[in-house]
């Protein structure tokens, strides 16, 4: 636990994606070793929904996405994706239920498989969310469901961990704790995680790179590196950065 | 009342029909489709008037056939977010509804299928109460087999993609067996009231249901009640039988409503 493979990686190559006329996305090209969080940030309308999407291979895009690892290249990678947002308003769904549905064929709606009720609890605990197990999902609050969230996208564990603005709405606390969970498990579990984050003071504290989108990638590096450019600055401001 | 064959036929097809009913229509209203599935019972007009033009005795192979085009069609209109979801499902009802109207009311022959509008149970014969079962156990089979993964699609259809459920085919058979199974009940239930029965007892249910196996349970159960008490009250009182089974069904959503309103409160 705690070392970096330093051999598996997500190469991300000329991902260009055009809906209609309009170009989206242009070459984008991403390189994450296992162990590494990227964050992606940008303006609105930058690309950086789509681009998770075209990564999830949900848009239709050009280019290649290949994971290697030490045995082989060109595997089919295994990918875990914590969305922004569920729809289960009003819906009677425990976090069990939700849970079993995206990773069991036990029919849900018949009985509880106690095999896999204990399960999910186990994966639950890991993420500090074993009591929610019988909650209603719409009865969460934002970090909880958070944490549930993360657990079912790391069930299995993945080899890239995708996450869409995690954390918006979120307070403080919620996302120093999130933000720490993330950071256990791309060390503990060498897992490549991509992020469309825009909380700059924990991306400055916990990201390995950065990317910076608008419709191609216009500034990539260290955190600091990034921060400090000009197309930073003039999209989100000097004083972004406290 | 069962000493009448047609009683006994109504019986059994509301036996097997409303279960159904209860089941898919817990997905339909987890997945916000009840316009949707609105739009499909008026497809049926439109499915009825080919067969009137093709000359068939029985149209429902005509309306089932139209309704699965008409599903897959507007599903994948939908999909390309063009305009809003409810604007094309808007556009689409009102041209099927238009275009089966102009046709069956040629020769001012429209009284002849007005019986389709709020449906008669007491026709059905025992030939599709059958067919109406072979459905039902293919629904249940398919419900067992699948329904972890509709529910995962509904939650969020991105997250089930990552999981690798295959989102777009899964769809198309969730919507054809809709098609089918509204098709083949529009002539007992009627056009205008068929989405009640398949909305009003998984709303029901979600008023005081608090997982999924409950949500089914009494979604089930609430068809199934709403169904026999109908069928019953409509013999004795000799009014029609799918607007008295949706009746019961509205007051059962009501009393659930309430129930979980003073639960709150």
């Amino acid at each position: 636990m705690g070392l970096h493979c330093g051999f598996c990686c997500t190469k991300i190559r000329n991902i260009s994606v055009q809906i209609g006329k309009k170009e989206i996305l242009k070459d984008v090209n991403i390189h994450i070793h296992c162990g590494h969080m990227t964050v992606i940030i940008g303006k609105n309308g930058a690309g950086k929904s789509t681009l998770l999407k075209a990564i999830l291979g949900e848009v239709k895009h050009t280019g290649e996405i290949r994971f290697k690892n030490k045995d082989a290249d060109g595997q089919k990678i295994r990918i875990g994706y914590v969305p922004q947002k569920l729809n289960v308003e009003n819906s009677p769904m425990t976090v069990y239920d939700m849970i079993s549905g995206y990773t069991s064929n036990r029919p849900v709606f018949l009985f509880k498989s106690k095999k896999n009720y204990n399960e999910i609890k186990r994966h639950l605990k890991d993420f500090g969310a074993e009591e929610l197990i019988d909650s209603k999902v719409n009865r969460l609050s934002g970090g909880e469901l958070q944490r549930v969230l993360l657990a079912l996208a790391t069930m299995p564990y993945p080899d890239l961990l995708i996450l869409d603005e995690p954390v918006s709405g979120i307070d403080k606390n919620g996302k120093e704790q999130f933000y720490k969970k993330i950071d256990e498990l791309k060390k503990n579990r060498d897992l490549a995680i991509i992020m469309v984050s825009h909380d700059f003071e924990y991306i400055k504290q916990y990201a390995d790179d950065v990317i910076m989108l608008d419709g191609k990638v216009i500034e990539k590096g260290k955190p600091n590196d990034v921060f400090s450019s000009k197309n930073f600055k003039d999209t989100f401001g000097g004083e972004a950065i406290c | 009342m069962l000493e009448y064959e047609f009683m006994r036929n109504a019986l059994f097809a509301i036996l097997t029909v409303t279960p159904l009913f209860g089941l898919v229509g817990t997905m339909i209203v987890n997945n916000k489709m009840a316009f949707f599935s609105d739009s499909l019972g008026h497809s049926a007009i439109t499915g009825i008037a080919i067969g009137a033009l093709l000359g068939v005795t029985n149209p429902t192979i005509s309306m089932i056939i139209f309704a699965v085009i008409f599903a897959i069609l507007l599903n994948k209109i939908n999909d390309s977010k063009t305009s809003s979801s409810d604007t094309i499902i808007s556009v689409f009802s009102s041209t099927a509804i238009a275009i089966g109207l102009v046709i069956l009311s040629k020769n001012g022959n429209f009284t002849k299928f007005s019986n389709y509008l709020i449906g008669d149970i007491l026709s059905i014969v025992p030939s599709e109460v059958i067919t109406i079962f072979v459905v039902a156990i293919i629904v249940l089979l398919f419900w067992l087999l699948f329904f972890n993964k509709l529910l995962a699609m509904s939650v969020n259809t991105t997250l089930a993609k990552s999981k690798n459920i295959k989102v777009k085919l899964l769809e198309n058979m969730f919507i054809i067996l809709v098609a089918v199974i509204v098709m083949l009940s529009i002539k007992w239930v009627g056009v205008l009231i068929i989405n009640a029965l398949l909305i009003l007892p998984a709303a029901s249910s979600r008023n005081i249901s608090k997982n999924m196996r409950q949500y089914h349970l009494w979604s089930v159960l609430f068809s199934v009640i709403s169904g026999i008490l109908g069928l019953i009250i409509s013999y004795y009182q000799r009014i029609a039988t799918g607007p008295t089974i949706v009746i019961i069904a509205s007051i059962i959503f009501f009393a659930t409503y309430f129930l979980r309103k003073a639960s709150e409160d």
